[in-house]
């Protein structure tokens, strides 16, 4: 075999949830009230032009969440038929081996954006005319960044200007390609011509918003098509301190910002609900107790909980690294224990929410009107509560995702983050912040890290807001 | 006096072609579609209709107060001469308050709850009159006075909270006199309140009116309350008005087919035990305006003209003006031509049946508890000793204000609050005791009914859903096998009996009106074949049509499956209709109980007196002799020594003050706790 599969525990995790996800839309669909909730989530122009963007980032964060470790060659590509074969200790994803190039084209250290010199001037020895070395001090010329120019340095812009040109074309091209077929497809779902479903497409008011998803598309292939194409040749968004493509860096962040967002989600979510309806159903001693725990535990300031979690964990690891094969799994067992901290340190603001809204349920008709039949608590907290608080449990869902992105961003700032070697945007900004003090600045690393961080966070603010215009029972009603 | 007199019948308020709708998507929604009105000073201009017909968008419309989907469309508002709708923004806020004031329907929310009364009213003084300091202090209490608050100097420096419904409700009153306007709009000002609450509030409207030579703009959807306010009614239908007339020509003779049908679905005596005339459908919904007259779905004298064209105002009489196409003489009053069935051999089986239902020295309290640690400091006697009997196929009704304990006893009896004390018995087995199983069983023979229907079903259940859950929780239909197939079965039964078609049990409460809705409640409830139904106020929520829809349906399942009814309300029309047997409550106590006849008939129970006087009859031949009940309901936490009526009895002697009185026996079935009719042994 080539390579050996690595499943971390995040990767199962990470792919359960999009296990849930799917089987979410299923009962949705089969849910008449879920259904038309979607329904109205489809027709918000917002909410669909981000969760394009959003669905992009989670392509991303996918293909990154499939690891495997290649197998090692001998030296000239020959396999030692004998040997057993041994595996490289490096653990890549899939996401790797897609940007293979960025991933090995290190340069020496900081360069600019599209540069094909480094940022830092050098000595550098030059034979001068008369055969002579000749020490001077300037930028040195970039091992890969605009190497194909070779000393035709000048050429630089009209390379990039014809390779985003180029780049949008092809953007265009596949934009139409995508709009043609939507296009066929609500022409073949509707049994209209062609001209009607196109001119459907585009005004406001339809099933579904696919104008915005168009835009959106349109935007997304813009922007990432010119990136893409240069950066087979050039840094597109410089590289760092040890030489490393930024592009690559920002892109392999995005996993962990989703990983941190979702899975934490998953450890609030059961204890916020349990407890919370608990509390608002049975009141009396397990409402003091759940309520003392609460109240208990959100005044502990939450990065002090937190820190002393993750250096316990730091500890843990590090007397025990017999436990880990490979970096990546010390590194990926650091992230999900940062997970679980967030989601204990995170879920008494939903519980407390969920309590409230069971106290008031529960003193509705049709919860009497069921004990009236002398239906069992449990029965009823399953039929009649939970379902009635559902809409907030997502929507704080969809909220929590965007604050808990910037939380892992802040936490890793203040070092009490993901693990060092593990790259995020916080540890990003982490490694960036000393070099806005350097003259001339390095900007570029900040400046990817923000704008990536921020498109996401946004798309999921945006969404989260179409979600719960869809499902907030007060706002249903309304267009 | 001159001055007075003069304003006196000067027009006011003028409304011409006013068209309101309600932004919907990119669609208007026509809420008021081209009404006029023409109201004078120290005239009471009555807006009768069902909900959704537009009434309060119209009050609303009047002061530029609409939602923000709202919009006015066309028309002229003349106020005094001034055209409102071409008003800056500035000079509307000096005719709000100023010009014209609102009183709202919910006394509860519209008083800001963090500022106390003097300040709300101070607030309304140094806008409207500049008065500020003392000055204002003054004239606050000066209205306080006005609108009958005791205590006036106290009450000034309160919060809403510490004072009582009817209390909140003067203060509204006295905010909306506090611009000295000219004309007062009343939105449902007493719907909220209790009966003798209600009575207050109306005299006291009909005082400051006559006082202050206002106009007043009353909505209201209860004839009785017409009755006793209006100087002319105008009746909305669907955004229209379709009938207007001076108050004694409308109430001696209804033209429009939709006010006749209002006048005979009311229950009253004459139709007891008979079926009550309902109109049959609902207002129609605001996107689904019909093109001719828009009562004609709902129109039992509807032709062919009525559904193409909508009719044009027609003068019947001086100053009364229909729009209907009918000509007089085709529709007969309708009130006559109710069925006077079996009215009086129903009434006529007295209680000879063994009690279904025998509840003895009924007690719940709630504990009051204070302090860290908890401490019971007092009982809140919610119920306190009620005792009642009812047998199969007969109704008893429960009647009192609010906070009397009705509802926690019927809530008492079907277990879901726990008694503090006394004895329940159904069937001849004790209820809140003994295991759990044999409990659930005796769950199946009592069932409730509640009042609000959109409370009372999960809106994320199917309505098939909703009514198996009953049947499932009590194993009504056999055991597990083919449990489902008989479900279905059966949930199409019940839904048949309610009168709603068996598609409706794949679809969602939503997606019903709260007449359906009530329905569905009703088929949740039969759905385990109980023998004892509770309805608490099961049509205080609904529309005058729909509500004698529900009576009748009631009334038609007791004759068919002999069920007993423990019927709780306030409406003593309803009562009268439906009812057998009555009790009057009191803090927590039955003052009286016996035959329906006997209690509203002859009431002897000074509370009962008071309550029935103070019930606004839909009639003009109504004796007005309301007999005034000074002060509200005590605290159920502290009720007064003795009798707990003597505080605000005109008839409360030395003895009432000392001790509860015992029951009195008056007949077979009628018994009073009064000291005014001593035990029959001590009698002489």
């Amino acid at each position: 075999m080539p390579f050996l599969p690595v499943i971390l525990w995040s990767d199962v995790l990470i792919w359960l949830l999009l296990l849930a996800a799917i089987l979410l839309g299923w009962l949705s669909a089969r849910n008449p009230l879920w259904r038309t909730a979607w329904q109205r989530v489809g027709r918000s122009r917002a909410g669909m032009a981000s969760a394009t963007l959003l669905l992009a980032f989670a392509v991303v964060g996918l293909l990154d969440s499939l690891h495997y470790r290649p197998r090692l060659t001998v030296d000239g590509g020959q396999e030692a038929p004998a040997q057993p074969a041994t595996y490289a200790v490096e653990v890549l994803s899939l996401l790797d081996a897609l940007l293979t190039p960025l991933r090995t084209r290190n340069e020496k250290t900081y360069s600019e954006p599209l540069a094909t010199r480094a940022h830092a001037k050098e000595t550098i020895e030059v034979r001068g005319s008369d055969g002579r070395l000749q020490q001077t001090r300037d930028h040195p010329r970039l091992r890969y960044g605009g190497a194909h120019l070779g000393a035709d340095e000048e050429q630089r812009d009209a390379d990039v200007a014809g390779r985003v040109l180029q780049a949008l074309g092809l953007a265009l091209l596949a934009w139409a390609a995508v709009a043609v077929a939507v296009c066929g497809g609500v022409a073949r779902a509707q049994a209209s011509g062609w001209r009607q479903a196109w001119r459907r497409l585009w005004r406001s008011g339809g099933d579904f918003a696919w104008s915005a998803v168009l835009c959106a598309l349109a935007a997304l292939l813009l922007l990432a098509m010119p990136v893409a194409l240069l950066a087979t040749d050039y840094h597109v968004f410089g590289t760092d301190k040890v030489g490393q493509d930024v592009l690559y860096q920002v892109l392999k962040s995005v996993r962990t910002a989703l990983v941190i967002g979702l899975v934490t989600t998953l450890v609030m979510l059961p204890l916020s609900v349990l407890l919370g309806v608990l509390a608002g159903y049975f009141r009396g001693w397990v409402d003091d107790i759940i309520q003392y725990l609460y109240t208990t535990l959100s005044s502990i300031p939450g990065v002090l909980l937190i820190a002393a979690a993750v250096l316990m964990m730091q500890v843990l690891i590090d007397t025990h690294p017999q436990w880990f094969a490979t970096a990546a799994e010390r590194a990926d067992l650091r992230l999900l224990a940062l997970c679980f901290i967030l989601g204990v340190t995170s879920w008494t603001g939903l519980c407390r929410l969920l309590r409230g809204e069971t106290l008031k349920l529960r003193e509705l008709e049709y919860i009497q009107a069921a004990q009236a039949f002398g239906v069992s608590s449990l029965r009823i907290i399953g039929r009649h509560i939970v379902p009635n608080l559902m809409h907030i449990v997502i929507i704080a869902l969809v909220m929590d995702f965007s604050s808990l992105v910037l939380a892992e961003a802040v936490l890793s700032y203040v070092g009490i983050g993901v693990d060092p070697t593990m790259i995020s945007f916080g540890t990003m900004i982490n490694n960036a912040r000393l070099e806005l003090a350097r003259e001339p600045m390095v900007w570029w690393s900040l400046s990817a890290a923000f704008f990536f961080m921020f498109s996401l966070v946004l798309a999921a603010n945006l969404f989260a807001d179409a979600v719960r215009d869809a499902f907030d029972p007060r706002l249903a009603g309304s267009p | 006096m001159s001055a007075l007199q003069s304003r006196h019948g000067e027009e006011l308020l003028a409304v011409r072609q006013l068209r309101v709708a309600f932004a919907h998507g990119r669609s208007l929604l026509p809420a008021v579609d081209g009404i006029e009105l023409r109201l004078a000073a120290g005239e009471t201009l009555a807006l009768l209709g069902e909900s959704g017909c537009g009434k309060s968008a119209t009050a609303l419309a009047l002061l530029r107060l609409l939602p923000a989907a709202g919009r006015i469309v066309t028309g002229e508002v003349l106020f005094g001469g001034r055209d409102l709708m071409r008003l800056p923004e500035s000079e509307m806020r000096a005719v709000r308050g100023g010009g014209m004031a609102m009183i709202f329907q919910e006394p509860a929310t519209s008083l800001n709850p963090v500022l106390t009364v003097g300040r709300q009213l101070a607030e309304v003084l140094a806008r409207h009159r500049a008065l500020s300091g003392a000055a204002a202090q003054a004239t606050a209490l000066e209205l306080l006075v006005a609108v009958g608050i005791a205590d006036a100097p106290r009450r000034l420096g309160e919060y809403p909270f510490q004072l009582s419904g009817g209390m909140k409700q003067r203060v509204m009153i006295a905010m909306a006199l506090a611009g000295e306007p000219r004309l007062l709009i009343a939105d449902e000002p007493t719907t909220a309140l209790d009966v003798t609450i209600q009575a207050q509030i109306l005299e006291l409207l009909r005082r400051l009116q006559a006082e202050r030579a206002m106009g007043m703009l009353l909505i209201t959807h209860d004839l009785g309350v017409v009755a006793q306010m209006a100087t002319r009614v105008g009746v909305m239908y669907a955004g229209e008005i379709v009938e207007e007339a001076p108050r004694a020509a409308f109430f001696a003779a209804p033209r429009h087919p939709y006010a006749q049908k209002l006048f005979a679905a009311l229950p009253d005596l004459a139709r007891r035990g008979g079926q009550l005339q309902t109109i049959p459908g609902q207002v129609p919904s605001l996107s689904a305006m019909p093109a001719g007259c828009r009562f004609a779905a709902r129109c039992e004298h509807a032709w062919e003209l009525c559904r193409q064209q909508s009719p044009q105002w027609r003068q019947v009489a001086v100053n009364h003006r229909v729009r209907c196409h009918l000509d007089d003489g085709l529709v007969s009053r309708g009130r006559d031509g109710g069925s006077i069935t079996a009215a009086g051999e129903a009434l006529a089986v007295v209680a000879v049946a063994p009690a279904l239902l025998a509840v003895d020295d009924l007690r719940v309290h709630f504990p009051i508890r204070r302090g860290i640690l908890q401490r019971i400091v007092g009982q809140v006697r919610a119920v306190d000793g009620v005792s009642l009997a009812l047998a199969r196929g007969r109704t008893l009704a429960l009647v009192g204000e609010s906070g009397c304990g009705k509802t926690t006893v019927g809530k008492a009896i079907l277990q879901l609050l726990p008694a503090s004390g006394g004895r329940v018995r159904l069937l001849g087995e004790q209820l809140g005791s003994g295991a759990r199983s044999p409990r659930r069983a005796l769950r199946r023979h009592m069932q409730m009914i509640f009042q609000d229907p959109f409370a009372s079903l999960n809106p994320r259940l199917s309505v098939g859903e909703i009514i198996a859950e009953g049947m499932r929780a009590l194993a009504v239909g056999g055991p597990a096998a083919g449990r489902r197939a008989t479900n279905a079965a059966a949930v199409a039964a019940v839904l048949q009996q309610v009168g709603l078609p068996a598609e409706a049990a794949g679809r969602y409460p939503h997606e019903f009106s709260g007449g359906q809705r009530q329905r569905i409640a009703i088929a949740r409830a039969l759905a385990v074949q109980p023998d004892l139904v509770i309805c608490d106020e099961p049509t205080s929520a609904l529309d005058v049509s729909v509500q004698a829809q529900i009576l009748n349906l009631l009334a038609t399942l007791q004759g068919e499956l002999g069920l007993a009814y423990l019927f709780i309300t306030h409406n003593f029309a309803v009562v009268d209709h439906l009812a057998h047997e009555v009790a009057v409550m009191y803090l927590g106590r039955i003052v009286e109980h016996g035959l329906v006849d006997e209690v509203l008939r002859s009431p002897r129970h000074p509370y009962t007196r008071a309550l029935l006087s103070a019930v606004p009859s839909p009639r003009l031949d109504a004796t007005s002799g309301f007999i005034r009940l000074p002060g509200e309901i005590p605290s159920p936490a502290a009720p007064p020594a003795g009798c707990h009526f003597h505080p605000r009895c005109r008839q409360a002697s030395e003895l009432c003050r000392q001790k509860y009185p015992p029951p009195s026996r008056l007949s077979a079935t009628h018994a009073v706790h009064c000291h005014l009719y001593p035990p029959a042994g001590e009698r002489d």
